[in-house]
């Protein structure tokens, strides 16, 4: 079993005692096929008990382990050591204030997930006879692809526009309330349009499709915003040039 | 300290404590529920469940059946009563997920589509592809979110229930942001914190499933039961513990020794069927107890393939092509490539059976009440018990469904029937015991024993002992470890004093969580002297129903292994038989 000594450049911070944050380096032996959180679990387990950060599934579903790798917004369990030749510099997610080491204060979007009504407002009452809503392969295939967002925040840390402004709704909130949106069980786009479309909604996205890039489980945030934007654009014409048009 | 004033606390929030807290929320909009979890409720562990949720749904199906299955599958240890329970209302539960719009995979016509599990006579899984667990989970969190009356509590570890009056209270937590404890004072509190897998170190449990929940009610008083039957899935992958679902053998992948053999034919699984053509409960789709047990036999034979993580059989899925393995299991593709660099449309996937599922835990009744008034458990921390000597696989999910909303109706009626306040400056006592004891662990200076260290022992003592196959001189050995792990933990040193985010802290109170639960493992595995499902002991070959068929529970003690009794279990209509999975069952 081959092995490698990697290095680590991992930033650290506890607001408790430090005045601001620092890097410290770390020379741990890993195994060829690690990825960057088991190099983190060993220096945790061998070297400083200290390290703070957060992590459960180990296979890309938790969405715990968000983390700037080497710059780019990256899952730690699924960031190979073998693609890192050199040094590797971990720090927490960008654009989201730190709470200790890589741990990240990720309040401001669990607000706003919630502000974009992210569950089904039915279109229709669920049938009397107690059995499922029929939607068919072809109706899932719509919004399926924005159904797999873990809440991981990459898309965040990479999105330019959410570190300029920090109101903007961002790319993964814009996505769920999309996907709710796209599923034809639902009928509160409406209900929802009054934040997505709003000016801190979907009208900050500059679509430079970072969000798309970094997204670990390929849900492609910049489609959903572009899809949002069209059919508020839709919504626009409708209501202004044409206002005999039913929506 | 400060004291957080609630109707019910549900500590945990994956798929049970949300479903929990869907329901108080549904029944009566003015009930105060707290809901409290150590991580944020999208990372809890209900999310990597893969293949799906069992429940009737097709004309062919009967509720007789997956009550059959469901029983003989866990080696009639299931109390039949909570399993009649379970299939009846599995169906309304995965219906009302679909009205909240869970994406379930469909059938050309628009109903859901149902695929083969293990043990499963009938196609009843229900799935969404191979993620099912994952969009319960974010189903019934983004459900949620509609409720203002579910105050969340994100990032807080339990770390004591409150009793006072032979009732529970409430419990103390630590804040994780700021370090600080705080006391819920609450009229009834539902415990639905997950399993333990993470006592062992070949596990697809995630970091966060130590056991927290079922120590809590343990140190309490509260009996763990039938904690001896500890599930091993057949198919991880050797590098990670990974799991690759059951759905892969359900959608006709089959296994392999290093001969190409399809071996479960030799172990009572037979005779072989046709590639490509799976048939419901045999060979591959046998049950996990059996297929693991199948596993370690033919590696005695050293009939298995060595990687450089030991021994593997060959988990071989090719015959499905590139397309149906996208559609239904891409994420069994995934991970293949990235954590072990090999492709199940070209090339068989190395796999071995891994630590998944605790069928044991806090014991409850048919009502998800313990028997401490006021405390209720749901999900894979508690022991109705449905599962018995042996998990079907999509049974749990559905099981947390079930049981979660049964556990708020519970609590509900708790509340109407004990309307009293509880004793205030009693309770406040002893959420400052708690402080104190966790106060200590910062203040104390002789402690020369490691975190790390402790759980390495632990873990090693777990995966050498308490296997798949066990022995009485094992177990007696395993016992003696961990009671002297039990009291050097009591010279843990925490390294970390600082209160910002202290995952040090943290790790210490997990592991003695850990601790707990794995004595409670060993005792009641070597108390029980039969081999019945995921118990196999090779000193004692068969099962035993004229002096085991029961339910072990063991009993908590500080200083002391825990003592196990026994306790009866419940028969209704199907009387213990011959488990057959051969291919000549009807």
């Amino acid at each position: 079993m081959s092995e490698r000594q990697v290095e680590l450049e991992v930033l650290r911070y506890n607001p408790e005692t430090d005045q601001e944050p620092r890097f410290q380096r770390y020379s741990v032996t890993c195994r060829e096929e690690w990825v960057v959180l088991d190099a983190l679990n060993h220096v945790k387990e061998n070297v400083d008990p200290t390290l703070s950060y957060r992590w459960s599934c180990h296979m890309a579903v938790c969405g715990s382990c968000g983390m700037m790798i080497d710059g780019e917004p990256k899952l730690a369990c699924k960031t190979f050591l073998r693609d890192y030749p050199g040094v590797i510099r971990v720090e927490p997610l960008a654009h989201f204030p730190i709470e200790r080491d890589l741990v990240t204060v990720i309040d401001d979007f669990m607000a706003k997930l919630a502000r974009v009504k992210p569950y089904l407002i039915p279109k229709e009452p669920a049938p009397a006879d107690g059995s499922e809503y029929r939607q068919t392969p072809a109706e899932l295939k719509k919004f399926k692809q924005f159904t797999l967002c873990i809440n991981c925040m990459l898309c965040y840390a990479a999105c330019p526009e959410y570190g300029l402004i920090p109101q903007f709704i961002g790319p993964a909130a814009i996505s769920l309330a999309h996907r709710y949106n796209q599923d034809s069980r639902d009928g509160g786009r409406a209900e929802r349009q009054e934040e997505i479309a709003a000016t801190e909604g979907v009208w900050e996205c500059s679509f430079t499709g970072a969000c798309s890039e970094v997204c670990p489980e390929h849900v492609d945030p910049a489609a959903a915003l572009q899809q949002v934007k069209i059919k508020s654009t839709v919504d626009w014409y409708k209501k202004h040039l044409m206002p005999w048009a039913k929506e | 300290m400060e004291t957080v004033r609630t109707d019910v606390a549900i500590v945990g929030a994956g798929g049970a404590g949300l479903r929990a807290a869907i329901a108080l929320a549904q029944a009566d909009p003015q009930l105060k529920i707290a809901l409290i979890s150590k991580v944020y409720p999208m990372r809890s562990h209900t999310c990597a469940a893969e293949g799906g949720a069992a429940g009737v749904i097709k004309p062919d199906d009967s509720l007789e059946h997956h009550f059959n299955d469901t029983v003989g599958g866990g080696d009639w240890l299931c109390d039949q009563d909570a399993v009649d329970y379970l299939v009846q209302e599995a169906p309304k539960e995965l219906i009302q997920l679909e009205h909240w719009g869970c994406p379930w995979s469909r059938e050309p016509d628009g109903s859901v589509a149902v695929r083969p599990f293990g043990g499963m006579k009938k196609q009843r899984t229900w799935f969404a592809a191979d993620k099912s667990g994952f969009h319960i989970l974010h189903t019934l969190f983004q459900t949620s979110l509609q409720f203002r009356s579910i105050e969340r509590y994100d990032e807080f570890y339990a770390t004591d229930l409150l009793i006072d009056e032979g009732r529970c209270q409430g419990l103390t937590a630590i804040e994780m942001r700021s370090g600080q404890m705080r006391r819920f004072q609450a009229r009834a509190v539902i415990i639905a914190g997950g399993g333990a897998g993470r006592m062992f170190p070949f596990t697809t449990n995630g970091a966060i499933k130590t056991g927290d929940g079922m120590a809590l009610a343990y140190r309490a008083g509260v009996p763990l039961k039938d904690m001896e039957f500890v599930q091993y899935h057949p198919t991880g992958l050797p590098s990670t513990g990974t799991l690759l679902t059951e759905a892969c053998r359900g959608e006709g992948g089959v296994l392999l020794n290093k001969d190409g053999r399809r071996f479960l034919q030799d172990y009572g699984m037979g005779p072989e069927t046709p590639i490509g053509k799976p048939v419901l409960k045999t060979m591959e789709l046998g049950p996990r107890d059996r297929v693991s047990q199948a596993f370690w036999q033919e590696q005695k034979k050293g009939k298995m393939v060595s990687t450089q993580w030991g021994d593997a059989m060959l988990l071989d899925m090719r015959h499905l092509g590139e397309k149906k393995i996208n559609e239904r299991l891409p994420l069994v593709r995934d991970m293949s490539i990235s954590y072990m660099g090999v492709d199940p449309v070209t090339d068989p996937v190395p796999v071995r059976p891994v630590v998944h599922y605790m069928m044991g835990g806090i014991h409850t009744d048919i009502r998800a009440a313990t028997p401490l008034a006021g405390l209720f458990a749901a999900g894979e921390c508690a022991c109705v018990s449905i599962n018995g000597a042996n998990r079907l696989g999509s049974n749990s999910l559905t099981e947390l469904l079930v049981f979660g909303r049964r556990a708020a109706l519970s609590a509900i009626e708790h509340l109407q029937t004990n309307p009293r306040a509880g004793n205030d400056s009693a309770i406040g006592a002893l959420a400052d015991a708690a402080q104190a004891r966790i106060r200590a662990l910062f203040q104390r200076s002789d402690g020369k024993e490691s975190v790390a260290g402790l759980r390495r022992e632990m873990m090693q003592t777990m995966e050498q002992h308490a296997g798949i196959y066990r022995s009485g001189a094992g177990l007696v050995e395993a016992c003696r470890k961990l009671g002297e792990l039990r009291r050097r933990y009591g010279a843990v040193v925490l390294t970390d004093k600082t209160n910002v985010y202290n995952t040090d802290l943290l790790q210490v109170l997990e592991l003695g969580s850990m601790l707990d639960c794995a004595e409670a493992v060993t005792a009641s595995g070597l108390a029980r002297e039969e081999s019945r499902g995921a118990h196999q002991r090779l000193d004692f070959t068969t099962r035993d129903d004229a002096k085991f068929l029961k339910h072990s529970l063991a009993w908590y003690s500080r200083a002391e292994p825990p003592r196990i009794d026994y306790r009866d279990v419940v028969i209704t209509k199907s009387q213990p038989g011959v488990r057959d999975y051969s291919g000549a069952h009807e």
